[in-house]
């Protein structure tokens, strides 16, 4: 009995992250085995038939931050990656009109121009003045971050490579550099641009998952972690996965199955084994123990702190930087089945602007007087959607002629003020569903049907804190070398041989893949010590 | 949406090849014919007309139109009188190129200026400090060239005004009801004439165009053929030859006008009461001989080039299309000297030519280089040598 139960490394928690890190592990010749609560992989990145042929993407529904790294290391277009092209970004406005953009600069340029001729050169300073900053700051995104607060010489070369890196770096980048990791999106854009609607359209993509409107500081680093994801190289593009992001942590599981990992399901870890201070596996709710001399959390780090492990083993002021560390989750999704077509009335029967995004954000103000409700505990009167009828991207989504579509809802506080979620929920749908209506007319008509998913239920399903989509806020006292504390933004722990890999760490959350590829090498490093 | 130009109802008549490309978001003409070659020889031997329509257009009106130019363009349009037009350049401030265009005097307080790329929000920004309106007009304008040894002949029977039009000289007139705005300039290093025609009535002046050409087989030509007639013109191109400053992420792809062969537009440039942008980095620039590249033509003759096809068993066969990527230059010692921007094989020159940033040493004309080809999927260096620019430059151009 022992000997079948062990490993050489246990991985709790079978999300995107848990599954990079397991079947890199496994690619180097590890015996891992996976431990997920749920009946299915995936974490907070699956997909559901929730009506008979109509597939809904639960939480996460669409891909970028994923680091191509991997993709590559794990060879996994052979394990079924296909990540189909999102063409357009969509936001209509409320005089009718709208800003269409699309995968043709030169086209674009005269979308632009329809709202203001002079941002047409500001949105290619824009783009030129934010990829410079993008392609300083990627070496920093992309290599585990240098341990400033240790003494280690190993670590001092590591913060004189970032000194020199930072010191390398042209006047102009290190500033603007600053300007958007310490400011409000708002202010960033208008120093380039005058139209509302572009303005409103890039400053949305800056308040995603944050309790931040955009005229808060902070709104700048958002914006900017999202624009280091890709598309086929292409910087802050977005593609939707074959199956939605459901399917593409399958392809995740056949790669660690390939390479020999080892995945259980319906096994909610109870807390981690140890001894003399070193971890030595873990237990189940069901009492079955698993021995390994490496322990993997792909939790964030609430939950793998203060109830994997228990806090009495830790250093207390470690155990304070958790319990201080923020999640507050702000998100919700309404995912839809539909009959048939929205349609833009501006638009007659063209679909071409339904290939990607459809932005609910048609001004700066609107999007600030979102957020104003979940400063109070409360939500949007009128709520940013973020939405994509993902029919449109892969037709095996929903049957022929009907559609699914995909709205992400900001801003739904995980607290609301003297009242739950389960007496608001459906009231909160309705907003989104009456928002959706009141730019295309006929929508109500068509749906079929609706999930709601709100911060608590996030929150029970997956297992993130609060509903936090980043498994920990982006702030820039919880980002890089102190996500999730300082000194510990190497994946290790307090604890030997217990390491961590999810969103909680550096670089953060979205399906992005990096914390767990970054925890296998530093775990393969220390195993080889 | 793709969106079309005014003259777009009849351009697509007349294109028999169906070829569109992507110019600035409107549909643009590849080539009419199945052979661009066809329609190069129509605008070097008769006519050849280009919709420029996609051009941005920009009026710079009021009483600091002149002060404004002259601070933000380096070349000096004090003087350019009313009438006049002239080929600009305006830099950033540390002396490398943002862009080129044209810009037309049409009044003492009033300057019309065509570009490639939008310049609208750059303008304003830095008109804030004039009294001047910057007023983007590409949409209120088709713009249409005329271009090769027959487009006298074929305006003139319109409007005999632009009989008198000298080079780079610029009038209001009409065709029809209309009024145009007729310029003598081009792309094309030929005798040829610009047209700005109010949008409204861009088909009625292009079908009276079309019908005077008639008799000297005036075509339409398309991108390909542009091209080809505007390397050996010796133009740069922008995205070509240069990129702008402002969208460079390195050096390398930064260029200051003496680089780009430029610098003669540079004059005056030591007078003192025209502090335009960039002009400090272009005086330093020549104070200290720091400039990286010289602009040449370069040039192959063709026993070279066939022999090199020739020794390794296959045939020579000049493509007259531009290559799309730039071409490696080696000193006759094989170091690397440089790289053309342009290259392609001349039917008037009867050789391959190309435009080339060398380094300063090897810039003397006749120098011998080595020019690197792709021959059975391996580098092969031919002989070549270094030459002035332009290629094409005949006397009717300025007559």
């Amino acid at each position: 009995m022992a000997d079948s139960h062990a490993y050489d490394v246990i991985v709790i928690g079978a999300g995107h992250n848990g599954l990079t890190n397991a079947a890199y592990l496994a690619k180097a010749g590890q015996r891992v085995l996976v431990l997920e609560q749920n009946s299915l992989v995936g974490g907070a990145a699956i997909t559901e038939e929730l009506r008979p042929g109509f597939q809904f993407t639960t939480f996460s529904y669409a891909l970028s931050l994923l680091r191509p790294e991997i993709i590559a290391e794990l060879d996994l277009v052979r394990y079924g990656f296909n990540p189909l092209y999102m063409r357009s970004h969509f936001a209509p406005m409320d005089n009718g009109d709208y800003l269409l953009l699309g995968p043709d600069d030169a086209v674009n340029r005269q979308e632009i121009a329809r709202h203001s001729k002079a941002d047409v050169d500001g949105m290619e300073r824009f783009q030129h003045d934010t990829s410079r900053v993008r392609q300083f700051l990627r070496p920093l995104f992309d290599s585990i971050p240098p341990n400033v607060f240790s003494k280690d010489p190993q670590d001092a070369d590591q913060v004189a490579w970032l000194l020199n890196h930072l010191g390398g770096a042209d006047t102009k980048v290190i500033h603007d550099s600053v300007r958007l990791l310490t400011g409000s999106i708002k202010d960033f854009v208008d120093d380039y641009l005058e139209s509302e609607i572009i303005k409103a359209t890039i400053c949305s993509a800056a308040c995603v998952g944050i309790k931040l409107g955009p005229m808060s500081p902070g709104t700048g680093m958002n914006w900017l972690y999202l624009a280091m994801g890709e598309h086929d190289g292409h910087s802050g593009s977005w593609s939707f996965h074959k199956g939605g992001n459901g399917g593409f942590t399958q392809v995740l599981a056949r790669a660690a199955t390939a390479y020999g990992a080892e995945i259980r399901l319906n096994s909610a870890v109870s807390h981690l084994l140890t001894k003399h201070g070193e971890a030595r596996g873990v237990v189940l709710r069901d009492g079955t123990e698993f021995r390994a001399p490496v322990v993997v959390s792909s939790l964030d780090p609430r939950r793998t702190f203060l109830q994997i492990a228990d806090p009495r083993e830790l250093p207390s002021d470690f155990v304070e930087t958790i319990e201080r560390f923020r999640f507050q989750g702000v998100s919700s999704k309404v995912n839809f089945a539909l009959d048939g077509i929205p349609r833009y009335p501006a638009l007659g029967d063209r679909t071409d602007h339904l290939l990607g995004f459809l932005n609910f954000a048609p001004t700066v103000e609107y999007m600030e007087r979102a957020y104003d409700a979940a400063k109070y505990g409360w939500y949007s009167e009128h709520p940013y959607i973020d939405a994509c009828i993902q029919s449109f991207m892969d037709p095996d989504m929903a049957p022929p002629g009907k559609h699914v579509m995909s709205c992400y809802v900001m801003y739904t506080p995980h607290e609301l003020k003297g009242s739950t979620w389960a007496e608001q929920r459906e009231n909160m749908a309705d907003r989104v569903q009456a928002t959706v209506n009141r730019f295309f007319p006929n929508f109500d008509d068509l749906v079929l049907q609706r999930e709601v998913v709100t911060p608590d239920i996030i929150e029970e399903r997956t297992g993130l804190s609060e509903g936090n989509i980043y498994a920990g806020e982006f702030f820039p006292h919880q980002m890089y070398f102190f996500r999730p504390a300082p000194g510990y933004s190497d994946y290790r722990t307090p604890i030997e041989g217990y390491y961590q890999c999810g969103s909680g760490t550096h670089p953060g959350g979205c399906v992005i893949g990096a914390p767990g590829r970054f925890a296998s090498q530093q775990i393969i490093k220390d195993t080889r010590r | 949406m793709m969106r079309t130009t005014p003259f777009h109802p009849r351009l697509e008549q007349l294109n028999h090849a169906h070829a569109w490309g992507n110019w600035s978001g409107y549909l643009s003409a590849l080539k009419y014919d199945l052979s661009s070659k066809h329609e190069y020889f129509s605008v070097r031997n008769a006519a050849g007309f280009f919709d420029t329509s996609p051009l941005h257009k920009y009026w710079l009106r009021g009483p600091d139109a002149e002060r404004f130019c002259s601070h933000v363009f380096a070349r000096d349009v004090r003087a350019l009188r009313p009438g006049r037009a002239q080929y600009q350049v305006w830099c950033d401030d540390a002396g490398f190129v943002l862009e080129d265009g044209v810009i037309f005097r049409t009044a003492a307080d009033e300057f019309f200026l065509t570009a490639a790329e939008p310049n609208y929000g750059y303008l304003t920004s830095l008109a804030r400090r004039y009294e001047l309106d910057v007023v983007d007009a590409t949409e209120d304008f088709a713009s249409l060239a005329v271009q090769g040894p027959r487009s006298r002949d074929i305006l003139r029977a319109l409007t005999p005004d632009i009989d008198e039009l000298r080079y780079f000289g610029l009038t209001h007139t009409k065709i029809g009801d209309t009024e145009v705005m007729v310029s003598r300039t081009g792309f094309s290093g030929d005798l040829g004439y610009e047209l700005v025609i109010p949008a409204d009535a861009a088909l009625e002046v292009l079908d009276a165009i079309i019908a005077a050409g008639e008799p000297h087989l005036l075509r339409p030509y398309g991108e390909e053929a542009l091209n080809m007639v505007r390397i050996e013109a010796g133009l740069p191109l922008l995205g070509k030859e240069f990129t702008s400053s402002r969208y460079a992420y390195t050096d390398a792809h930064r260029f200051t006008p003496d680089e780009l062969g430029l610098g003669w537009l540079l004059k005056g440039i030591d007078d003192e009461s025209r502090p335009f942008i960039g002009r400090e980095a272009i005086l330093r620039e020549r104070a200290t001989g720091s400039s990286r590249w010289r602009t040449v033509g370069v040039a192959i003759e063709w026993r070279d080039y066939y022999d090199l096809f020739a020794s390794n068993g296959l045939l020579a066969v000049p493509d007259e299309i531009p290559v799309g990527w730039e071409t490696m230059l080696y000193s006759a010692k094989g170091k690397r000297i440089g790289y053309a921007t342009s290259f392609m094989y001349s039917p008037y020159a009867q050789r391959h030519i190309g435009i080339a940033r060398v380094r300063p040493k090897f810039a003397e004309i006749g120098t011998e280089i080595q020019v690197e080809q792709t021959v059975n999927h391996e580098y092969l260096n031919v002989r070549g040598h270094v030459t002035g620019l332009p290629f094409f430059n005949p006397e009717r151009k300025v007559a």
